[in-house]
């Protein structure tokens, strides 16, 4: 169904030989081995250095090859690039780019109608028919009557490019993607030279993989150029964004370098503790290929392994870190509990997915949230933030070392699927400019002349200091076994057990003193709705919340990047407007939290659908707030029908 | 800072009541552990003892030293991020069969195989105490204990055995009731570089007494045990009246001087990994007519690279190819990344 987003695209002019838009939706789709998210990766990357804002959405299989041709096996990346601000990377895109048959068919509803398609004709061939499950051939049966369908022989032409090449069929058919990528080049008019860059980068060892590359690259250009010469091509303007420097970044990446800047700025060398899991591995990676900033990375032997390395690293001075997802977020519950009992600083990076147990490993959920903040054994208070973007992981994983270093506490850091892998331009900042950390060490002049040193002595904020093995005079015991307040010697007396506990959550809640107050992003100061969200849930927030006060609704939105301890003025915020909607990926987790904590009445918005949420379904459950409905979709019973109304002008 | 001061077993007991059973076997071992490390030549403040959980996992707290008592099983994973960030420590890795082989066995095997440089002292009493008497992973088939009233019908782990399974490059084995050998184990254990496993077998007078009776009690101990030394014929018996001899791969026992001579006997080499499986393999129910004796000591001492080392070494390689990046321009560098573009 067409969304707003789409429909408001109308204002379209001819340039030259050129209709300009202002914003463009292309999904790429195809088998997970026909290179789908190396094309839109490069297709971004283009456009990101053409200067357009933009947001994408990998969506892959959790298979690495699943079967050829049919439904499951098939990968899509979509991109929303555009000349204005974009939040989010579409509810349905413009144009559809098909492989094959089954990539039509998983992803062809989400095509608006009117939309383009490029499809490659050879995908389309008896046994990819009767795979995907077509009855007759859509290229030929009129079912995709009212679509501009630009359909081509790829697999053909690519072999016919490369046919004075001394490759195998095999490799020459590994570089079709290439000849795509080229043909929507000249449709949007993009250079090709940034993607020539990559390709040599990337065969740099094999110069023939890299020539086939480049001319099956340059060969879908030229193809758009001769044959499809009274075709329509576009322009998309670059879009007016604060000046400044940019480059294209995900949120894998984003964390991974966080991490890098706050051992930089901190003076920490570095160590990661980590268990291969999608969707986090990447940052493993990102961090294995850094050891020339002194990083130490630890592939462990599971996840359990993974975290108590950390710990033992920042027993010992290091900043230690640990990455993970849901299954094993769960298995290092206890080692948390440990951190929290030691208080010692440690980062624990949830790249969230799809649960419960294994779930949807490739698919995006903010379903840890309770887990995280409640998901241990006694009394066990920690820090919780969100990231709400691809670049925001950066600022969050940062201020996540800060808080763990300067108060002695182990944080969670939460980001998800959509964030890990989607891409955004980022402003980036300078090393000077990011705000510095301070760990406090203890010294040897900090043993007590009588008592000697007493590792749990705490100063104004209840933060003890950090004492690391080596230095004489502060020898001490540490462990998860109750310990006296102070000389952090085991202690059962019940008293004192009390008051560990006490003093353990208000070392957290002190933290609010030291993170900023909750702000409005957009929208009126107060009024009748607030969408309070966390998470990846920002962008959709975002556009919602644009186009609903374009259409005259006064809405304001919020996002929470601390969730424990919450902003100090997140009470009073609220309380400024009559409703608060609250929009999540998960069965209503946020909402919860804030019923713990505050007595007045919040609206849940929750898809579990393993995507993003729409913009379109997130507007319609803010007009129905605002109109006294009951919010669509809560029972989840009606939640397809929750757009029936049809979005606001 | 302190000066440095000189070490003695009297100062390194803390001012903690210990909370061991009386009569325990562990009593014996942080009595050892408090006598021989002095004469190591290290420094106290480099000294971290890290132990899981469990009756043996409360050690650290009677060791004045630096110390964590972790949580179950880890303690091999938080000694590994301990190692590879501070090789400058000496790090005194203490557990049980319950928690090294049971709930931490598979970081048992992963800390052996990756060489990581420590001393892991594994407390072998046969038996869980701290939670009052059930089976262990190295309990005999047949164990009659509050979980297992019928006796237990789980195949016991050889611990020596599943070390060299584990390419473990020290192994070792020795016993509470002979202080003697426990510190000179303890000394190999500590000049060993790489991951010395040292097994102790330990009484546990309360749940499991008497389980190493026969190894430890004069009466018995000499016909039930094999004390190895390095380059030294494979001697035992009552009175050194017996001898071990290689039968191909199958050891054998006979009496010197009536079935063969000192000449005949297998002359152990802690250097050869074949011999030490076979010796590891020399697991009889001890006092079992016909039982070969078990071997105590050093089965197996192979330096090889340690994890801590080759990481150290990548880390410098990356910086010598890429030069040291920890300042403000690199991480500028870094940030910027290869592809930029700038908006007016």
């Amino acid at each position: 169904m067409p969304d707003q987003e789409t429909t408001n695209r109308a204002s379209t002019s001819p340039a030259g030989d050129f209709v300009v838009r202002e914003e463009v939706v292309i999904k790429f789709a195809g088998d997970s081995g026909d290179g789908m998210q190396l094309t839109g990766g490069q297709f971004t990357n283009t456009a990101a250095l053409v200067g357009n804002d933009l947001a994408t959405f990998p969506d892959f299989p959790a298979e690495i090859r699943a079967p050829v041709g049919t439904l499951a096996g098939v990968s899509g990346f979509q991109i929303n690039f555009a000349s204005r601000p974009v939040f989010t990377p579409g509810d349905s895109c413009d144009v559809l780019v098909a492989m094959n048959a089954a990539a039509l068919k998983a992803n062809l509803s989400g095509l608006v109608p009117g939309g383009e398609l490029v499809l490659n004709s050879d995908g389309f061939d008896a046994k990819n028919l009767r795979l995907a499950g077509y009855a007759s051939n859509p290229l030929e049966d009129g079912s995709l009557e009212g679509f501009t369908l630009h359909v081509m022989d790829v697999t053909k032409m690519t072999r016919e490019t490369l046919q004075d090449y001394t490759l195998s069929t095999k490799e020459k058919d590994r570089s079709k993607n290439m000849f795509v990528l080229g043909f929507l080049y000249w449709m949007y008019d993009r250079p090709m030279q940034s993607s020539l860059d990559f390709l040599a980068a990337k065969f740099k060892k094999d110069p023939a993989i890299y020539e086939a590359n480049a001319a099956v690259l340059r060969a879908g250009y030229h193809y758009g150029d001769t044959t499809e010469t009274f075709a329509t091509r576009y322009k998309v303007e670059p879009a007016k964004m604060p000046p400044g420097r940019y480059r294209s970044i995900t949120g894998n990446e984003a964390t991974g370098m966080g991490l890098v800047a706050a051992s930089v700025r901190s003076g920490l060398p570095l160590f990661l503790g980590s268990y291969p899991i999608t969707p986090a591995s990447e940052i493993l990676h990102y961090l294995a290929a850094r050891k020339s900033f002194g990083i130490k990375t630890f592939q462990a032997e599971d996840e359990i392994a993974a975290i108590c390395s950390a710990i033992g690293a920042a027993f010992g001075g290091s900043l230690g870190i640990t990455t993970t997802s849901g299954p094993g977020m769960a298995l290092k519950t206890e080692a948390m509990g440990l951190a929290v009992m030691l208080e010692l600083p440690l980062v624990i990076c949830d790249i969230q997915r799809a649960g419960p147990s294994t779930g949807l490993p490739t698919k995006t959920e903010q379903s840890d949230l309770l887990q995280a903040v409640y998901g241990r054994n006694g009394e066990c208070p920690l820090v919780v933030m969100a990231a709400h973007s691809p670049s925001d992981a950066f600022e969050t994983v940062y201020e996540a070392c800060r808080i763990a270093v300067e108060h002695m506490t182990p944080v969670i850091f939460l980001s998800d699927g959509y964030i890990a892998n989607g891409a955004e331009p980022w402003q980036f900042p300078q090393a000077a400019d990011l705000p510095a950390i301070h760990p406090v060490f203890a010294t040897a002049a900090d043993a007590d002349p009588e008592r000697g040193f007493l590792p749990y002595r705490r100063d104004e904020r209840l933060v003890r200091k950090w004492a690391v093995p080596g230095i004489a005079g502060l020898e001490h015991r540490i462990g998860g076994l109750e310990k006296q307040n102070e000389t952090g010697n085991i202690s059962y007396d019940p008293m004192n057990h009390e008051l560990m506990v006490h003093l353990r959550e208000a070392k957290i809640e002190r933290i609010a003193d030291f993170i900023p107050e909750l702000r409005i992003d957009q929208g009126p100061e107060e009024g009748d709705l607030l969408l309070l969200g966390w998470g990846s849930t920002f962008g959709t927030c975002s556009a919602a919340v644009r186009d609903l006060n374009a259409a005259g609704y006064g809405v304001a939105h919020a996002h929470l990047r601390h969730i424990r301890p919450f902003p100090r003025n997140l009470e009073s915020l609220m309380s400024r407007f009559k409703h608060v909607l609250v929009p999540e990926i998960n069965n209503g987790q946020l909402v919860r939290i804030l019923r713990d904590h505050f007595p007045r009445t919040f609206v849940p918005f929750n898809r579990i659908q393993g995507i993003p949420l729409r913009k379109s379904e997130l507007m319609q459950a803010a007009v129905d707030v605002l109109r006294g409905v009951d919010a669509a979709g809560q029972t989840g019973l009606h939640s397809s029908a929750s757009n029936a109304g049809g979005t606001p002008h | 800072m302190a000066d440095s001061e000189t070490l003695t077993a009297k100062s390194l007991v803390t001012d903690q009541d210990i909370r061991w059973c009386p009569g325990c076997g562990d009593y014996s071992i942080l009595k050892q552990v408090q006598t021989v490390l002095p004469g190591l030549g290290i420094p106290r403040e480099k000294i971290v003892m890290i132990s899981g959980i469990g009756c043996s996992s409360r050690f650290p707290y009677y060791m004045n030293t630096y110390g964590m008592h972790s949580i179950h099983g880890r303690a091999p994973a938080i000694v590994t991020g301990l190692k590879a960030t501070r090789p400058d420590l000496s790090i005194w890795l203490i557990t049980g069969d319950g928690d090294g082989l049971s709930i931490g066995g598979n970081h048992f095997i992963h800390l052996l195989r990756r060489n990581v440089d420590c001393n892991m002292l594994l407390f072998n009493n046969q038996i869980y105490g701290l939670t009052k008497g059930q089976y262990s992973p190295t309990s005999e088939l047949g164990k009659v204990a509050k979980s297992t009233p019928l006796g237990s019908i789980d195949h016991p782990f050889n611990p020596g055995a599943l070390a060299l399974g584990a390419d473990a490059s020290f192994v070792a084995r020795s016993m509470d009731r002979d202080p003697k050998h426990l510190q000179q184990m303890l000394i190999r254990a500590a000049g060993h570089v790489g991951t010395s496993f040292l097994e102790i077998y330990q009484n546990c007078n309360i749940f499991n007494d008497g389980a190493f009776e026969a190894l430890t009690e004069k009466s018995s101990k000499g016909a039930n045990t094999l004390f190895l030394e390095h380059g030294q014929p494979l001697v035992y018996g009552m009175n050194s009246e017996l001898g071990i001899r290689l039968d191909g791969f199958t050891p054998r026992s006979f009496v010197l001087d009536l079935e063969g001579s000192l000449e005949d006997c297998w002359v152990h080499d802690e250097r050869d990994m074949v011999k030490a499986m076979i010796l590891s393999r020399m697991f009889d129910d001890p006092g079992v007519p016909g039982s070969l004796p078990r071997p105590f000591g050093v089965l197996y001492a192979m330096e090889r690279p340690v994890y801590e080392v080759m990481m150290e070494a990548q880390l410098a390689q990356a910086q010598a190819k890429r030069g040291i990046a920890d300042s403000m321009e690199a991480l500028d560098a870094l940030i910027a990344g290869s592809e930029t573009w700038t908006t007016a």
